[in-house]
C-alpha cells in the first residue's frame, strides 16, 4: 500500500493540471467528470489506504514514502515525502471523502458559470494542496501545503473577481492568513536553531531530549506554531477573513471554510503535540483563545442575517472548541470534533447553498421563510445538519463529539472550570442561533418565491453528508454510557491519551448539565423565533440592546479596530511616500549642481578677448607663483 | 662681424611677444588676431633660435621648425575656420561671436 | 577557449545584426535570436565538461592569455560552477528578450539587437572574467548599450531615466576603478608583482585599515547595482521607461552582476572588512526589504510597481549574502535565479499588457481576467511567485536566506519575514488592480499569442522546477562556503 501513497494528492495534481492547461477545449461534462472523478479516486485509493491501515497497522505507526529529495544543504534537508499515520488517516479521509461529495455537488451547482473548468481547477489544487499538509513528514512540504491551501482559498474566495467585495475579501484571508503563516515560519526557523531537523517524527522524538518541559525557547516555538494555526483556522485575533470569505461559491465555504482548510491549525497543534505538551503555558493560551474565540463568534453568529455569515461565524466558533480541547490536552476529543464538525457544517454549506441558489441568489434569512414544503430534502437535511449543530443529545454525531470536549474542559488535566463555563454558555448559543437558523429560514410564511430546485447531483450529497450527520457519532460514544470508542482508539494511536484530574463528580453530571443546556439554547430560539414573539419585538424598542447587536452584528468591531490601528496608517504611510523620499536627496544633488553650472557660467560670456586676458592672467599668476615660492 | 648679444635677441623677442598679445587683445577682427598670434608664435621661435645660438645646440633650430610646421597647419586650419564664419554670420567681429556662449 | 567563443559569437551576432538590418530587418531578428541559441546551447553543453568535476568546488575552465603584460593585465577567463549557473540565466533571459522585443520594437531594429546582445555579452564577460581590468571592461560594455536601450527605445520619460541610470552606475564604476587600482598598487607593494588577476589579488594580504576603504570602493559599486537601499533610485526609472526587453535584462541579470561582485570579490577578497561591515549590510538589507515593499504598495505605474518589488527582494540578497550562513549562500544563488525569472516575467507581462492597452497605469486597468483568462493565471504563478508561495522557486530562495540569517541574527531575520507579508500585500494589490474587478478597457483585447505563450510557458516550468527540484542549483554551487573563513562552518 505504502508505494501508493503519492496517488492521493497526485490525483487532484493531474485533474489540476488537465483542467488548467486544456480546460477550455474541454466540455463541461468532461469537465466535471475530470474534476470530480479525480478526487473519487482519490477517496477511493484513501478508502483502501484505511482499509488497510486499520486492518493492519503498520509497524512503525506509519506509513511513508518518500518521492524525491527536495533539497539538501548542510544539514539541512528535506524531501518531498509523504507519511500517513493515524491522524493523517483521519484528515485524509474527511479530505478526500467530503471532497468527493462536494465535487459532486459542485457539478451542478456551478453547471452556468463561466469559468466552470477554472472553479474545478482550483477545487482541485486545493485538495491537492490539503492533502499534502496532511501527509507532509516534514515541516517544510507542510508549509507548501498550508501555504497552497491558501493561495486556493484566495483564488476560490474571489472567484467571482468581478464584484469588488468578492476580491476584497480574497485579499484580505490571504493576507490575514499570512500574517498568521509569517509567525509560524519563524517558528520553523526557532525550531531548526534548536534542534536542526524539520523532520517531523525526529522534531518529536529530539524535543523532549532537548527542552525542559516550561522552557522559555519551548514556549515561543509553540506560541509561534499557535500563531499559524490561528491565522489558518481564523481564530481570535486573526478571526476576522472568514466571515468575509464567504463571498466565494457555497461549494467552496463548504470544503475550504468549513471541512477542511480551517481546520489545519487543529491538526498543526495535534501534530506537534509533543512540543505543546512540553509548554503548559502554551496550552494554557490555546485553551484561552480558543473558549475566547467560540464565545465571541458564537455571539456574533447569533445576531447575523446573512445565512452563511451565520455559518461562518459558527464555523470559528465550533473551531474554538475544537480549540480549547486542544489546549487541555483531549487531543483525541479535538480531532473527534473536527471529524463530526467537517460532515455536519458541510452539509449545512452546501444546504445553505441549495437555499441560496433555489431563491435566486438570496442570501438574507429574513427574506426566506416557509420553505419547508417548497423543499422537503433540503428542509430535512438542513435540519439534521443544524441539530448536530445544536449537539441534539445522542440521536447526532455533534452531541457526542461536543459532549467529550465539554466534559474535558474540566476534567482533563489542562481544564479549568472556567473554560466548561464558557464552553456551555458557547453550547447554549449554539443551540440559540441554530433553533434560530431553522425556524427563520424553513418555517413562517414564504417571502421570495423559489426557483426550480436542486437535481439529483446535489440532493444526493446532502442525503449523505445528512447521514454520516447523525452516524458517525455512534463511533465514540461517552465512557460512561456505552464502551464502543473506536475513533479515540484509532487516534491514540498517534497522539497521547487524556489525563483527568482525580476527585471529579461523576461525568454523566456534566453530561446532563450539557444536555440540558443545549436544550434550554433549542426552546430559547423556539419562544424568540417561532411566529411573532413579544419578547423579540420588546428588545428590538430597546437602545442599548440594539447597540449590543450592532456591536455583535460587526464582529465585535475587530475590523474597525485593525482599520484604525494598522490598515490606514499603512496606507497613510505608503501614500504620503509614494515619490520615495530619499530620491529627494539626489534630486538635490542634481539641483546643487545646476546653480554652480548658472554661477560660473558668468564666466563663459563668449567674448575672446576675455578668454585671452583670462589666460594671461593665469600665466602671470603661475609666474608670480613660482617666483614667490 | 659684430657678435649680438643673446639676451638682445631675447629682448626683441620680448617685444615681439608683448606686441602680438597686445594686438590679440585689441583687436576686433578675427583676422587682425590670427596676424597677432602668428608674431607671438615668431617671437617664441625667436627666443629659440637665440637660445641655440647661445648655448650652441641644435635644439632651438628644430624648435623652430616644429613651430614653423605647427604655425603654417594652424593657420590653415583657422583660415578655414575664418571662412566659414564669415559665411555663417557675414562679420568677422569677435564681439559679435558668442554662439559658443552656452 | 570556448568561453571567448561565447563571447565573440555575441559581440559578432550584434555586429551583424546591425549591418542585416538595412537589407531585411527580419532575418536581423532571427539572427539575434540564434546567437543567443547557440550560446545557451554552448553553456547547456558545458554541464557535460562540468559534471566530469565531481567535486564541484574547481574551475572547471580557465584560459589565460597576455594582453597587456608590461601593466599585468592579462586575458583571462575561468568559470565555476556559480558562473555557470549565471550564465545559463543570462542566455535563457537573453533568448526571452530577444523573443519579447520581436514585435516591439520598429525603429532602428538593428541598432536595438545590437545593443541588446552586446550587453547580454557584456553581462557574461563580467560573470567570466578573472582578470580585474578585464571585468571592468566587461562592467561597461553591459552599462553603455544598456544606456542606449534605455534613451533610445524606452518611454516618454527616457532620457531622464537613461541619464539617471547611467550617472549612478558610473558613479560606482569609478569607485570601483580607483580601489581596483590601489588594490593592483598594494599588491605590487607587498609581493613585487603587478598584476590585475583576480586568483594573485587573492593572496593579498588585507590586515591594514586602507582596505576597509578599497571594499568600500567595490561594495559601494555592486551596491549601486543590487541595488541597496540608498541607492536604488535610478531602479524604478530605468526599469520603467526601459523597454520591455530593456527591463527584463535590467531586473534578470544587471542586478545580478551586483550580487555576484559582492560575492566573488568582495567577500574573498577583502575577508576581515567584509565580516566587519556585514551586520551594518544585514541592516541596510532589511531596511531594503521593508522599504522597497511599502513603495511597491503605492506605485500606480505598473512597471515601477515591479521594480519596487526587485529592490525588496534584492533586499534579501544582501541579507543572505552577509548573515555568513553557508545555507543562506544557496539561497542567494537561488534568489538570484529566481528573482530574474519571476520578475523578469512581471515585466515581460507587463510588456504584454502596455502593448495592448498602451498604459502602465494600474488604476486604468482592471478586470483583464475577462478577456485574458490564460494571461490571468499566468499571473497569479508570478505573483505568488514574488510573494514567496513554496513550490515556486522564490520560497526555496527566501527560505533558506531567512534560516541561514536566522542562526546568527534573529532579529533581523524576523524583520526580514515580515517582508513576507508585505510582499504579500502589494503583489495581491497588483493583480487585483490590473485582472479583478470589471472590466475597464471597451475595445476588445487579446489573449496571449503563441509566441507570448512560448516566453511565459518557458518562465513558468523554469519557476516551478526549481521550486521542486532546486538540488541541482545547491550542488553546482555548494562550493560558496569556500569563498569566505566564516562561510566553513
Amino acid at each position: 500500500m505504502q508505494q501508493y501513497l503519492f496517488l492521493i494528492p497526485a490525483l487532484p495534481l493531474l485533474g489540476f493540471l488537465v483542467l488548467s492547461m486544456a480546460g477550455k477545449h474541454l466540455s463541461r461534462n468532461l469537465i466535471a467528470g475530470i474534476g470530480a472523478g479525480s478526487i473519487c479516486a482519490a477517496a477511493l485509493v484513501a478508502l483502501v489506504l484505511s482499509a488497510s491501515f486499520l486492518q493492519s497497522p503498520p509497524e512503525s505507526g506509519a506509513y511513508t514514502q518518500i518521492l524525491w529529495n527536495w533539497f539538501l544543504t548542510g544539514h539541512l534537508s528535506a524531501d518531498i515525502s509523504l507519511r500517513v499515520d493515524a491522524l493523517s488517516l483521519v484528515f485524509i479521509c474527511i479530505i478526500t471523502f467530503i471532497g468527493a461529495l462536494i465535487h459532486i455537488y459542485s457539478a451542478e451547482f456551478m453547471r452556468q458559470d463561466r469559468d466552470y473548468a477554472r472553479f474545478f481547477a482550483s477545487m482541485n489544487l486545493f485538495v491537492c494542496a490539503m492533502l499534502t499538509l496532511v501527509m507532509a513528514d516534514n515541516l517544510v512540504l507542510m508549509y507548501l501545503g498550508w501555504e497552497g491551501v491558501g493561495l486556493c482559498s484566495y483564488l476560490l474566495i474571489g472567484f467571482w473577481y468581478e464584484t469588488p467585495g468578492n476580491y476584497r475579501a480574497a485579499n484580505k484571508a490571504f493576507v490575514i492568513t499570512r500574517i498568521g503563516d509569517t509567525a509560524m515560519i519563524i517558528g520553523l526557523f526557532l525550531l531548526f536553531k534548536e534542534l536542526g531537523t524539520l523532520y517531523i517524527p525526529d522534531i518529536l522524538t529530539k524535543a523532549t531530549e532537548h527542552f525542559n518541559s516550561g522552557s522559555s525557547t519551548i514556549t515561543l516555538i509553540a506560541l509561534l506554531l499557535l500563531s499559524g494555526g490561528i491565522g489558518k483556522s481564523a481564530q481570535l485575533p486573526l478571526q476576522t477573513w472568514l466571515p468575509d470569505a464567504m463571498a466565494g461559491p457555497s461549494p467552496v465555504s463548504a470544503l475550504i471554510h468549513a471541512a477542511t482548510m480551517v481546520t489545519a491549525g487543529v491538526y498543526l497543534i495535534a501534530r506537534m503535540h509533543t512540543l505543546f505538551e512540553l509548554s503548559p503555558t502554551a496550552m494554557h493560551i490555546t485553551a484561552i483563545i480558543g473558549a475566547v474565540t467560540l464565545f465571541i463568534a458564537g455571539c456574533s453568529a447569533m445576531v447575523q442575517t446573512d445565512i452563511k455569515r451565520i455559518l461562518a461565524y459558527s464555523t470559528i466558533s465550533q473551531i474554538g472548541y475544537m480549540f480549547l480541547a486542544l489546549g487541555v490536552g483531549a487531543w483525541s476529543a479535538a480531532i473527534f470534533h473536527f471529524f463530526t464538525h467537517a460532515f455536519f457544517k458541510a452539509l449545512l454549506f452546501l444546504a445553505a447553498g441549495a437555499v441560496i441558489e433555489v431563491l435566486h441568489h438570496e442570501h438574507d434569512i429574513f427574506k426566506m421563510g416557509g420553505l419547508r414544503k417548497k423543499m422537503p430534502v433540503i428542509y430535512y437535511t438542513f435540519t439534521i445538519g443544524a441539530a448536530a449543530l445544536a449537539a441534539l443529545p445522542l440521536v447526532t454525531a455533534g452531541f457526542f463529539s461536543k459532549d467529550q470536549i465539554l466534559w474535558y474542559a474540566w476534567s482533563a488535566d489542562g481544564g479549568h472550570p472556567l473554560l466548561w463555563a464558557i464552553g456551555l454558555a458557547g453550547a447554549f448559543i449554539t443551540a440559540l442561533y441554530s433553533t434560530r437558523l431553522i425556524l427563520v429560514v424553513f418555517f413562517g410564511e414564504m417571502k421570495t418565491t423559489p426557483g426550480h430546485l436542486p437535481g439529483a447531483a446535489m440532493t444526493v450529497p446532502l442525503v449523505i453528508l445528512a447521514f454520516f450527520s447523525v452516524a458517525v457519532g455512534w463511533i465514540e460514544w461517552p465512557h460512561n454510557l456505552l464502551h464502543v470508542s473506536l475513533f479515540s482508539e484509532h487516534v491514540e494511536h498517534a497522539l497521547p491519551a487524556t489525563t483527568l484530574k482525580a476527585g471529579l463528580p461523576p461525568e454523566i453530571v456534566f453530561q446532563l448539565i450539557a444536555v440540558g443546556v443545549s436544550l434550554f439554547g433549542i426552546y430559547s430560539g423556539y419562544v424568540l423565533y417561532y411566529g411573532e414573539s413579544p419578547l423579540l419585538m420588546r428588545w428590538k424598542q430597546s437602545q442599548g440592546l440594539m447597540d449590543v447587536r450592532n456591536f455583535l452584528f460587526k464582529g465585535w468591531k475587530f475590523d474597525q479596530l485593525y482599520d484604525t490601528l494598522l490598515v490606514r496608517p499603512f496606507l497613510f504611510i505608503t501614500r504620503i511616500n509614494k515619490a520615495d523620499v530619499s530620491d529627494k536627496l539626489y534630486t538635490a544633488i542634481a539641483d546643487i549642481n545646476l546653480h554652480l553650472n548658472k554661477l560660473f557660467s558668468v564666466s563663459q560670456n563668449g567674448s575672446l578677448r576675455w578668454y585671452v586676458t583670462g589666460v594671461l592672467v593665469g600665466i602671470l599668476f603661475i609666474i608670480t607663483l613660482q617666483l614667490l615660492l | 662681424m659684430s657678435t649680438v648679444h643673446a639676451h638682445t635677441v631675447l629682448i626683441v623677442a620680448a617685444i615681439l611677444f608683448v606686441l602680438g598679445l597686445a594686438g590679440v587683445l585689441t583687436r576686433k577682427n578675427i583676422i587682425f588676431m590670427l596676424i597677432s598670434i602668428e608674431i607671438m608664435l615668431n617671437a617664441a621661435g625667436l627666443a629659440f633660435v637665440a637660445a641655440g645660438a647661445r648655448w650652441q645646440q641644435a635644439d632651438g633650430q628644430i624648435m623652430y621648425l616644429f613651430i614653423l610646421a605647427m604655425a603654417a597647419a594652424e593657420v590653415s586650419v583657422a583660415l578655414a575656420l575664418v571662412l566659414q564664419i564669415q559665411h555663417q554670420h557675414k562679420t568677422l567681429d569677435v564681439e559679435q561671436l558668442t554662439a559658443l556662449k552656452d | 577557449m570556448i568561453l571567448i567563443w561565447m563571447i565573440c559569437i555575441l559581440l559578432a551576432g550584434g555586429i551583424l545584426c546591425w549591418l542585416t538590418a538595412q537589407k531585411s530587418v527580419v532575418l536581423a531578428k532571427w539572427i539575434a535570436l540564434l546567437t543567443v541559441t547557440a550560446d545557451l546551447v554552448i553553456a547547456c553543453w558545458l554541464f557535460r565538461i562540468y559534471q566530469a568535476f565531481p567535486d564541484n568546488t574547481s574551475w572547471f575552465i580557465n584560459y589565460q592569455t597576455d594582453w597587456i603584460p608590461a601593466l599585468g593585465i592579462s586575458f583571462h577567463v575561468a568559470m565555476d560552477g556559480f558562473s555557470h549557473v549565471l550564465l545559463l540565466l543570462t542566455f535563457f533571459l537573453g533568448i526571452l528578450a530577444v523573443l519579447c522585443s520581436w514585435k516591439e520594437i520598429r525603429e532602428k531594429t538593428g541598432f536595438y539587437f545590437f545593443n541588446l546582445l552586446w550587453t547580454i555579452a557584456g553581462i557574461s564577460g563580467v560573470f567570466i572574467a578573472m582578470d580585474m581590468i578585464l571585468f571592468y571592461f566587461c562592467w561597461e560594455v553591459m552599462l553603455i548599450p544598456m544606456y542606449f536601450l534605455i534613451t533610445i527605445w524606452g518611454d516618454a520619460r527616457r532620457r531622464y531615466a537613461g541619464f539617471k541610470f547611467f550617472i549612478f552606475t558610473q558613479v560606482g564604476s569609478l569607485l570601483m576603478l580607483l580601489s581596483l587600482l590601489a588594490l593592483y598598487f598594494i599588491h605590487g607593494d607587498q609581493t613585487g608583482t603587478y598584476t590585475f588577476d583576480y586568483f594573485s589579488l587573492l593572496r593579498t594580504s588585507t590586515g591594514s585599515p586602507v582596505m576597509t576603504w578599497i571594499m568600500l570602493g567595490f561594495l559601494i559599486a555592486f551596491a549601486i547595482k543590487l541595488p541597496v537601499v540608498p541607492f536604488h533610485n535610478w531602479l524604478p526609472d530605468a526599469h520603467g521607461e526601459a523597454p520591455t526587453a530593456g527591463s527584463l535584462v535590467l531586473a534578470g541579470l544587471l542586478l545580478k552582476t551586483g550580487a555576484y561582485g559582492i560575492i566573488r570579490f568582495v567577500l574573498p577578497l577583502f575577508p576581515e572588512s567584509a565580516a566587519a561591515i556585514g551586520p551594518w549590510m544585514i541592516l541596510l538589507g532589511v531596511i531594503g526589504i521593508i522599504y522597497g515593499a511599502l513603495l511597491a504598495f503605492s506605485q500606480t505605474d505598473l512597471k515601477r510597481l515591479i521594480a519596487y518589488t526587485s529592490v525588496s527582494h534584492m533586499g534579501f540578497v544582501l541579507v543572505g549574502i552577509f548573515s555568513f550562513s553557508n545555507i543562506a549562500m544557496q539561497g542567494v544563488v537561488m534568489q538570484i535565479l529566481t528573482h530574474g525569472l519571476s520578475t523578469g516575467a512581471l515585466f515581460v507581462m507587463a510588456g504584454m499588457l502596455k502593448e495592448r492597452l498602451h498604459t502602465r497605469d494600474i488604476t486604468k486597468m482592471g478586470g483583464l481576467w475577462t478577456a485574458m483568462p490564460a494571461m490571468g493565471g499566468i499571473a497569479i504563478l508570478f505573483t505568488m511567485a514574488s510573494a514567496g508561495l513554496p513550490a515556486l522557486g522564490n520560497f526555496i530562495a527566501e527560505f533558506f536566506i531567512l534560516l541561514g540569517t536566522f542562526t546568527s541574527h534573529p532579529t533581523f531575520s524576523i524583520i526580514a519575514t515580515l517582508g513576507l507579508i508585505l510582499s504579500a500585500v502589494y503583489s495581491l494589490r497588483m493583480m487585483q488592480k490590473v485582472f479583478m474587478g470589471q472590466q475597464t478597457a471597451t475595445e476588445p483585447i487579446n489573449d496571449i499569442s503563441a509566441r507570448e505563450l512560448v516566453i511565459m510557458a518557458a518562465l513558468s516550468i523554469s519557476i516551478v522546477a526549481l521550486g521542486l527540484f532546486p538540488q541541482p542549483v545547491i550542488d553546482t554551487v555548494q562550493h560558496l562556503s569556500t569563498i569566505h573563513p566564516l562561510l566553513h562552518e
